[in-house]
This record gives C-alpha cells, sequence and structure tokens, in this order.
C-alpha cells in the first residue's frame, strides 16, 4: 500500500524579524518613544537641540572672527565670538608677565613635566619607582631652579610678580600634588596610627582643614604665614598661597588614602608581620604599594579638583589662567561687547578639556583595578 | 628576674617606650613649632602697630553694606558688621540648599531616566558643570551675564511685573494687610485637615484595602479654603510693584546681581554633583527592587518615589550632606563678585581696615569649623540611626 508521507526536505525561507523588534526601529521605539510621555520629551529634547545648536554653530564658528589685529572687526560683528582676541592675546595667557627671551625655560619645564606625569600615570609603564623619583623628588627643584633662574648657571633671575597664565595655574597644580601627596600619606598613616598623640594631631588637621573654606585658608596663609615667620624670612608672594594649597590639598589626599588603607584586608598587615617586618618597611614594601595603586582614581579626581581650585589663588594676588584672562578681557585695545563672553568660553572650554580628560583616565584606571581584583 | 630573659630583648625594643618617645618628639615638635610663630608674631606685630586684643570688636566700622537683614549703617562696629556677613553667609545657604537639592533630584532620576535622550541631556549637563571652575562659572553669570544687562531705564519686563536690569532681578514685593491673620489661619487649618485625612485614609487602607483620594482631597483643602478666605474677607495682601523713578527702579523685592549669581551659580554647580551622588545611590541598590515593585505593578514614578528612593536615601544621605557644607563652604567665593557675606566682609574688608589678621581669621574659621563639626556630628548620629542592621 502506497503511503502518502510528505517529509519536508528543505526549510522554509526564514522571515525577517518584525520591523519593530530589531534594528534601529526597535532601538528607537524603546528608547525614545516607549511611552506618550517619553514620546513628549523626547520631540522636546530634539526641539531644543534644533533650536540651539545651529545658533552656537553660528556663534562659534560661522558669524566668529577668527584673525584681527585689534578689537575693530569684533565689535562690528556682534553676532559671533571674538576668536581673534584669544589667538591675540594667547601668550599672554599662557606665561603671564614672563620676559619673552626667557619663555622656551617655561616650556622645557612643562614638557619634561608633562612626560614624567604621563611615565606615572600609565600603569603598565617600565620602572615606575624611578619615575615617582624623578617626579616627586628631581623635578621639583630642577622646576625651581630653570624657572625662577639662579646667576650661578647663568640664567637671569625672573621675580615671581611676572609669572602667570596658564603656567601658573599647572605649576600651582603639581605642586600641589607633589607635596600634598607625600603629606597626605603622612597625615593618613598617622590617623590610623596606634598612638594616641599621633592620631589626635592628625585628625585635628585633616578635620580643621576639610572644616573650612579653600578661600581662607588662602587667606590665612597670605597674611598670617608672614607673621609667624622672623621679618627677613617673609615668604614670596606666589609662595604663600602655594603654601595654602599644599597644606588644603594634604588633608584630602589624606582621606583618599586612608580609603586605600582601610580596604586592604588585615591580612595583608599580619602576613607582613610573620614574615617578620618592622613598621616602616611594612609599610613602605608591603602596605602602600598595594593602598596607592586603590586610591589612584581617588587621587586623579582629587587632582581635578585641585586643579579647579587653584582659580582661587588669585583672591592673594597671584595671577593663574583666568585672572590672566580676566586682566585680557581689561585691555581695552579689545575692549567690545563680544570680548568677555568670548573670554569666559575659552577658559570654560580649557578647564573642561583638561578636567574631563583626566575624569575619563580616572575611570579607565578604576575599571583596570575592578578588572585585576574580581 | 632572670637575666638571660632579661638580656633577650633591649627596652630599646619595647613598643611602649617606642611609642611614647615618637609621641613626645611629635609633641615638643608641634609645640617648638607653635611656640616660635607665637613669639614671631608678637615681635612683627608690635613692630608693624598691629592690635594684639578683640578690642576692634566694638569701634567703628565706617563702611557701608548693601545687603543687611539686620539693622546696619556705616557707624555700626566691626562686630555688627560680622554678623551682618555672617547672616548674609547663612540666607545664601538657606536659599541654595533645597533649590540645589531639587535640581539635582530632577537632573539624577532624568539621568536614569529610560529615554534615552533625556538621560544623555542630564549627563552632558553633570559632566560639563563637574568639570569647570565654580568660579568661572559666578564670574560667567555676573560680568557676562548680569553686569551685561541694559540700564534700569531699558529694564527687560515680564508683563510689567517683573523687572530685569544690571541692577538686578526686581520681583513684586508681598505687602501683608490686615486680613493676613485669616488667611494664615486658614491654610494652617487646611493643612492641619489634609495630613489628618492623610493619616486616616492609610490607617483605613491598612485595615480594609480601600484607598482613599487623599492627594485630590489635600488639594481641594489647601486650594479651597485660603481662596474662601480671599473671597470673603479680600486678598491677605498686596503686591507692590517696582515703578520707574528718575534714574533707578523704585519699590519692590530687589534682588542684587551679587546674589543672583551666586545663588545661580552655586545651585547649578552643586546640583551636577547632587544629580550624580542621586543616581549612584539608586545603582547601588539591587535591581531586584525596581523589579519586585514593577512586579507589584507600580509604574517607574510610584516605584522611584515608594521603593527606590526611600532606600536609596541611606547611601545618598552622608555624600549629600557634605554637598550641603559645600554650599555653605563655596559661597565665600562671593569675595569675587563682591556679595558680602562673611568671608568678603569680615576677612576681605574688617580684616584690612583693622590689619587685626590674627583674630579675624581665627574668628572667621572657627564659624565654619563650628558649623562643619555639627553638620558631622549630626550625620553620625544619623548613620548610626539608620545603617542597615545585621550588616
Amino acid at each position: 500500500m502506497d503511503s502518502l508521507a510528505y517529509v519536508r526536505e528543505a526549510s522554509e525561507p526564514e522571515e525577517a524579524p518584525p520591523m519593530l523588534s530589531r534594528g534601529l526601529l526597535a532601538w528607537a521605539r524603546t528608547n525614545l518613544f516607549s511611552s506618550i510621555g517619553s514620546t513628549l520629551i523626547t520631540l522636546g529634547c530634539i526641539a531644543l537641540v534644533g533650536y540651539s545648536l545651529p545658533q552656537l554653530v553660528a556663534w562659534a564658528m560661522t558669524h566668529a572672527i577668527w584673525s584681527a589685529s585689534d578689537g575693530a572687526a569684533c565689535r562690528q560683528h556682534q553676532d559671533g565670538a571674538c576668536w581673534a582676541f584669544v589667538i591675540a592675546k594667547w601668550d599672554y595667557l599662557r606665561f603671564g608677565s614672563y620676559p619673552v627671551a626667557e619663555r622656551w625655560r617655561v616650556d622645557v619645564v612643562e614638557a619634561i613635566g608633562a612626560a614624567l606625569i604621563v611615565w606615572l600615570l600609565w600603569i603598565n609603564a617600565p620602572q615606575r619607582g624611578w619615575g615617582a623619583f624623578l617626579f616627586f623628588v628631581v623635578y621639583p627643584i630642577l622646576a625651581l631652579i630653570l624657572l625662577r633662574g639662579s646667576s650661578w648657571l647663568g640664567l637671569p633671575i625672573v621675580d615671581t610678580q611676572l609669572w602667570g597664565g596658564i603656567f601658573v595655574s599647572l605649576l600651582t597644580a603639581v605642586v600641589g600634588i607633589v607635596f600634598s601627596l607625600p603629606l597626605g600619606v603622612l597625615l593618613a598613616l598617622g590617623r590610623r596610627s596606634t598612638l594616641p598623640a599621633v592620631r589626635l594631631a592628625s585628625v585635628m588637621f585633616i578635620e580643621f582643614v576639610r572644616g573650612v573654606p579653600f578661600i581662607t585658608i588662602l587667606f590665612m596663609a597670605n597674611n598670617l604665614l608672614p607673621l609667624f615667620v622672623p621679618e627677613r624670612w617673609t615668604p614670596d608672594r606666589l609662595l604663600r598661597p602655594l603654601a595654602g594649597i599644599i597644606m588644603f590639598s594634604a588633608a584630602y589626599m589624606a582621606e583618599e588614602v586612608r580609603g586605600g588603607l582601610q580596604s586592604l584586608g588585615r591580612g595583608q598587615y599580619e602576613a607582613a608581620m610573620a614574615l617578620g617586618l618592622k613598621y616602616a618597611p611594612m609599610t613602605a614594601l608591603v602596605i602602600l604599594p598595594q593602598a596607592l595603586t586603590l586610591v589612584i582614581p581617588g587621587i586623579v579626581n582629587n587632582f581635578i579638583g585641585l586643579f579647579m581650585d587653584t582659580t582661587l589663588i588669585s583672591v592673594v594676588g597671584a595671577t593663574d589662567f583666568l585672572e590672566a584672562m580676566n586682566n585680557a578681557i581689561k585691555d581695552p585695545v579689545w575692549a567690545g561687547p563680544t570680548i568677555m563672553v568670548t573670554g569666559y568660553v575659552f577658559a570654560g572650554i580649557f578647564y573642561f578639556v583638561f578636567c574631563f580628560g583626566m575624569a575619563r583616565y580616572s575611570a579607565h584606571i578604576e575599571r583596570v583595578l575592578a578588572k585585576g581584583r574580581k | 628576674m632572670d637575666p638571660a630573659r632579661a638580656r633577650r630583648s633591649s627596652w630599646l625594643n619595647d613598643q611602649r617606650v617606642r611609642g611614647l618617645v615618637y609621641q613626645t618628639l611629635l609633641i615638643a615638635g608641634i609645640a617648638a613649632l607653635a611656640g616660635s610663630a607665637i613669639y614671631n608674631a608678637v615681635i612683627n606685630m608690635r613692630a608693624r602697630g598691629i592690635p594684639m586684643g578683640f578690642g576692634f570688636w566694638n569701634d567703628v566700622a565706617g563702611f557701608d553694606i548693601n545687603l543687611h537683614l539686620i539693622n546696619y549703617s556705616n557707624l555700626s562696629t566691626y562686630g555688627r558688621a560680622f554678623w551682618v556677613g555672617l547672616l548674609n553667609t547663612v540666607l545664601i545657604g538657606v536659599i541654595c540648599i533645597p533649590l540645589a537639592t531639587l535640581l539635582g533630584f530632577v537632573i539624577g532620576v532624568a539621568r536614569l531616566s529610560p529615554n534615552w535622550l533625556l538621560s544623555r541631556f542630564a549627563l552632558v549637563y553633570t559632566s560639563l558643570m563637574r568639570n569647570t571652575p565654580l568660579l568661572l562659572l559666578l564670574l560667567f553669570w555676573y560680568n557676562a551675564v548680569l553686569k551685561s544687562l541694559p540700564g534700569p531705564r531699558q529694564s527687560i519686563s515680564v508683563g510689567g511685573v517683573v523687572f530685569l536690569n544690571n541692577r538686578g532681578l526686581y520681583l513684586p514685593m508681598p505687602v501683608a494687610r490686615e486680613s493676613i491673620v485669616w488667611f494664615v489661619g486658614a491654610v494652617l487649618t487646611a493643612v492641619a485637615l489634609a495630613i489628618g485625612f492623610r493619616a486616616w485614609a492609610r490607617r483605613r487602607q491598612d485595615r480594609t484595602g480601600a484607598q482613599s483620594p487623599s492627594a485630590l482631597v489635600a488639594v481641594a483643602l489647601i486650594g479651597g479654603l485660603p481662596a474662601l478666605v480671599i473671597a470673603t474677607s479680600g486678598a491677605p495682601f498686596v503686591f507692590d510693584i517696582a515703578q520707574l523713578s528718575g534714574f533707578n527702579l523704585k519699590g519692590g523685592l530687589q534682588i542684587v546681581p551679587e546674589m543672583a549669581a551666586l545663588v545661580f551659580g552655586l545651585v547649578t554647580f552643586t546640583a551636577a554633583f547632587i544629580a550624580e551622588i542621586v543616581r549612584a545611590g539608586v545603582l547601588a541598590l539591587p535591581f531586584g527592587q525596581s523589579e519586585a515593585a514593577g512586579a507589584l505593578g507600580l509604574h517607574r514614578g510610584l516605584s522611584m518615589r515608594l521603593v527606590v528612593i526611600p532606600q536609596a536615601m541611606r547611601l545618598i544621605t552622608p555624600p549629600l550632606t557634605s554637598q550641603y557644607l559645600n554650599i555653605v563652604k563655596n559661597s565665600s567665593l562671593a569675595v569675587f563678585i563682591g556679595y558680602p557675606d562673611l568671608v568678603q566682609i569680615f576677612a576681605g574688608t574688617v580684616l584690612n581696615q583693622t590689619q587685626a589678621a590674627v583674630q579675624v581669621m581665627a574668628i572667621t574659621m572657627a564659624v565654619y569649623l563650628v558649623v562643619s563639626l555639627t553638620v558631622a556630628l549630626a550625620l553620625n548620629t544619623f548613620n548610626t540611626r539608620y545603617a542597615l542592621k545585621g550588616q
């Protein structure tokens, strides 16, 4: 008997997935138009961008003045930024009143500093210990000699009153980190010490500094420091805010490092002690290398805050980048209604690029470290 | 004691002895530092004729302050100027903290929104604010925006009621009339009734499961009762609107540009940090919590309000408090735009006039320290009370 069986040998051609469940359309449906409220929000956002973005582009690019020798062109075209002003003032914004013939010294110091920072922040770089030694010990001395000058080496002395601009902002931040990190480590160790007097002194310093605004620390450094030392040692006008920033930043650094110390397990201490290490070698060889690596993201975030706080040193008469910008804006040759906005927007872009870059780096390191600890 | 045992370790290696030696050295070092600082300070202050005591406190200040919450004139004392500055600092804190919290929570929740565009907008906002110095924001709002507005004669006016010019923002000032007593009474009664109804509705829901429209009732009560009073006894206050007289606006509630810039800058800046704290706090909560809320049929808004945020508050509160402290501390940036806060008046003008740097700085820092330490103490109490039990 014939059996009437049907065996299918080839499968039906696959149908495309439903339009609304894959691809761009589906993504838009779940992420942009999932509900009436969401749709309204999306349309509102698109309207906002559609309204403001063209104006912003026109202001910053197409209607902007890119080259001019004075403010006349910018006064004529008030619907765009006056980048020519920033370009014309660029040297002043970078170096302040540092003598033109000596500015190569600033460039050299900045280049060396940048190289050393890359060395330290590149987490797989070889010989980072040497990098740290160079950055924290050799570099400050070299930078001081180069920037200030030395008659012995034939470099003319440049008075700190002439220093200014981006270079002073960077200098302040780097001085802050170079001196505050070791100090902060000491304070953090002191705060976790078993000796009551050491602990009390550390806690008092840290809580005092963290409890008052940075401006009052700057005022204190500026007004009180000269009173507390013999008259012939009266500190330089730029040295005072630097002392203030070191003190301020050390307290915050200490709390950051303390976090790292606390996150190490007891086993690390016990293992080090079982090996017969005393306090100093245990701390230097076992505890700190681990704790400091853990808090690199925190230290970088602290540095971002420090960099933004350097804008405040102008309150005691130092010329940082923002103050240099304020001075440049007041130049009557360039006076015009668009100058101030242009200047501040440029300063904003400068700080943003710097800080955002560091923040990205810190987030990246955090991910790398988290991977290693899993 | 057995001599062999005594020789095994020298007293030099005794931990306790070493500890004592280190601590003595530290204390001696600090004492020497402090001693020499005081010694030099006394010599230097004598040489420069700087007053040593606090006698300046009762001297006539001789300068004007354009914003004072208590009576003050240039004939008042330095002590009075201190209180004016302190109150102005407090004023900024009182205005900024609620506004920054509100804006911060809104942006933080927007950052978590399932709407991709909205979440990106919030991300751009927080990144921009967190990576720009506060001082730059303040200078921008003060110099480039508020000070560049037209003069009083060309004020920007909103409906002839609100005016904005380079001397500040002029809002209508409510001036109370006699019937205000009835109005306030009506508002208080309405609020009390609404709370009472809500409590009753809660209990009824717990008992029977039946829900009552307590929100609607509250709106009806708080809106209706005062409206009834206004209808019977007339408006509780009249508005004093600013008017142009000569070259300036007179009347109304004037908010000086220094204050407007400071409030605006501080609120927008701090809100970004608060938004990040809210986001981190919510994300730290196990996802099961919002899934469970969804499984119970709560939509996103309700699940946020009733399930997620209350639990996340435990994580959010400590960093939020330190942001509040930051607002108070950052209000000292007022110096740069001339808002008369504690630092600007006291550590600025008074210090320069009296030259009593040590005393003035000690008082100023003590004020901030007291605020910070009090808040830290309160936070510790909060943490011990609300810490998760059994963890």
